[in-house]
């Protein structure tokens, strides 16, 4: 049987785009090799580091396991959609200030978990910043720096 | 690895697109164990018929003395019910324990339970409330006790190319009920369980004997386990310490978990045991004396 390929319309990082892809691409792939969005990235590619974590309707999920199908009409955040510009996020300034960056593989993964969690819940504590970020694995920084980086963002008051 | 996606908006289009494909199409819900089982070569599809887009099978909600879970319903979901903590706080305590937040997010109970692993969170919390599941064919929509679908590792008895779990259920617990979730992985997140219980207890009246005792245990055999036996020894037993401890070497003698390479021993397995169903005895029976 021939694969079949289907226009997949979503928006991504507030552009709506459409793409035609075939039925067993994942969203990964789709966001990475066919929009160019490359700092989402593939970890294990099965579900188990959080490497290629992206917003889907206000919630991070991993775009590994998505079929991209799925996003069909739905609303894609990626880490090239957080800064305005030159100026960064607060979240990735406070990682660059934190030291929280080493190699950066796992970095947009950590960085679109905390914005889903500070979407929701703008002054998070300590143990709701771990859940939200216990899906995503780093072997460099040991975890506290990225901790102390979101922790940072989420104590301001200035929303 | 499959070639063709739909994405049907009812339970009778997506059953109707199955028999279309007569075996050689799959429901996927979340898809979090199904896309890895298929990137891997454990399964073979032709099409893949994702069932999230039907409205209404996200629901949680009371109905008369059952509390009814649509297929659709995440274990984000779970974990978060009021619904759910008030009455059977073990599944939201079970649904937090499962992969991480991002998994959560998508996964669902349905598909955990049609997935047939020995150890997952979701099934093995479902046992021990004695949960029924609707499976919807074209010919129409049974319930069936969750503990008699499944058949072995990864095996069902719902065929997920032919028919549809479309909700699971379980009877409102009544007044004296506590329950609760014990689990040990290597870490929090992101791993499967060592060992996994679910415990759910009805006292008498007099607050200090045991009425009515549920355990679900895994991995500790092909299938989700329920302790029989140890559930047997606590009934009209007074619900204290020395009883638990009793009912823990019970439960470790009926169970026998098995050595794994990758997570632990038997022996390992067996001790931890005894100390989860004790935990777990202990927390659901203070819920249910309303001191937890």
């Amino acid at each position: 049987m021939e694969v079949k390929t289907y226009p997949l319309t979503m928006t991504v990082n507030g552009r709506q785009v459409t793409v035609q892809v075939e039925a067993d691409e994942l969203l990964v792939d789709v966001i990475r090799d066919r929009l160019g969005l490359t700092g989402t990235k593939i970890g294990c590619n099965e579900g188990e580091c959080g490497a290629c974590t992206v917003i889907m309707d206000g919630q991070a999920v991993l775009s590994c396991l998505i079929p991209a199908l799925r996003a069909q009409g739905r609303e894609i955040i990626t880490i090239e959609g957080l800064s305005d510009g030159e100026t960064l996020h607060p979240l990735q300034q406070a990682f660059v200030e934190h030291g929280a960056v080493q190699c950066g593989y796992c970095i947009p993964g950590f960085i679109l978990s905390a914005k889903a969690l500070l979407d929701v819940n703008p002054h998070p504590d300590r143990e709701q910043i771990k859940e939200a970020i216990a899906g995503n694995l780093c072997r460099c920084t040991g975890y506290v720096k990225i901790l102390e980086a979101i922790e940072a963002v989420a104590q301001r008051t200035d929303g | 690895m499959w070639q063709a996606y739909e994405m049907p908006t009812s339970v009778e289009e997506a059953l109707a697109i199955l028999a279309r494909y007569d075996g050689r199409a799959r429901l996927i819900a979340g898809g979090t164990d199904l896309i890895l089982e298929l990137q891997q070569g454990k399964r073979q599809v032709e099409c893949l018929v994702d069932v999230t887009r039907i409205p209404g099978l996200d629901r949680i909600e009371r109905q008369g003395d059952w509390i009814v879970l649509g297929a659709g319903v995440t274990f984000r979901q779970i974990k978060d019910s009021p619904l759910l903590k008030e009455h059977a706080r073990l599944l939201p305590e079970a649904a937090a324990t499962v992969g991480a937040l991002q998994i959560q997010t998508v996964a669902t109970l349905a598909g955990n339970v049609v997935n047939a692993m020995p150890a997952a969170d979701g099934s093995v919390a479902l046992v021990a409330l004695d949960a029924e599941a609707e499976i919807a064919a074209q010919q129409g929509r049974v319930w069936k006790p969750v503990i008699e679908l499944f058949r072995g590792p990864g095996e069902s008895a719902v065929d997920p190319s032919r028919e549809m779990l479309t909700a699971i259920r379980f009877p409102v617990p009544g007044p004296r009920h506590g329950s609760a979730w014990e689990r040990i992985g290597r870490r929090k997140a992101l791993v499967l369980p060592i060992l996994n219980c679910a415990v759910s207890i009805t006292l008498n009246a007099d607050h200090r004997t045991i009425e009515q005792a549920r355990i679900g245990l895994g991995p500790v055999a092909p299938i989700p386990f329920r302790a029989r036996e140890t559930e047997a020894f606590l009934v009209g037993r007074p619900a204290e310490e020395e009883t638990f401890t009793q009912a823990a070497e019970i439960a470790a003698g009926e169970a026998q978990p098995r050595s794994s390479l990758l997570r632990a021993s038997k022996e390992y397995r067996t001790e931890v045991l005894k100390v989860l169903v004790r935990q777990g005895l202990t927390r659901a029976v203070a819920q249910a004396q309303g001191m937890s």
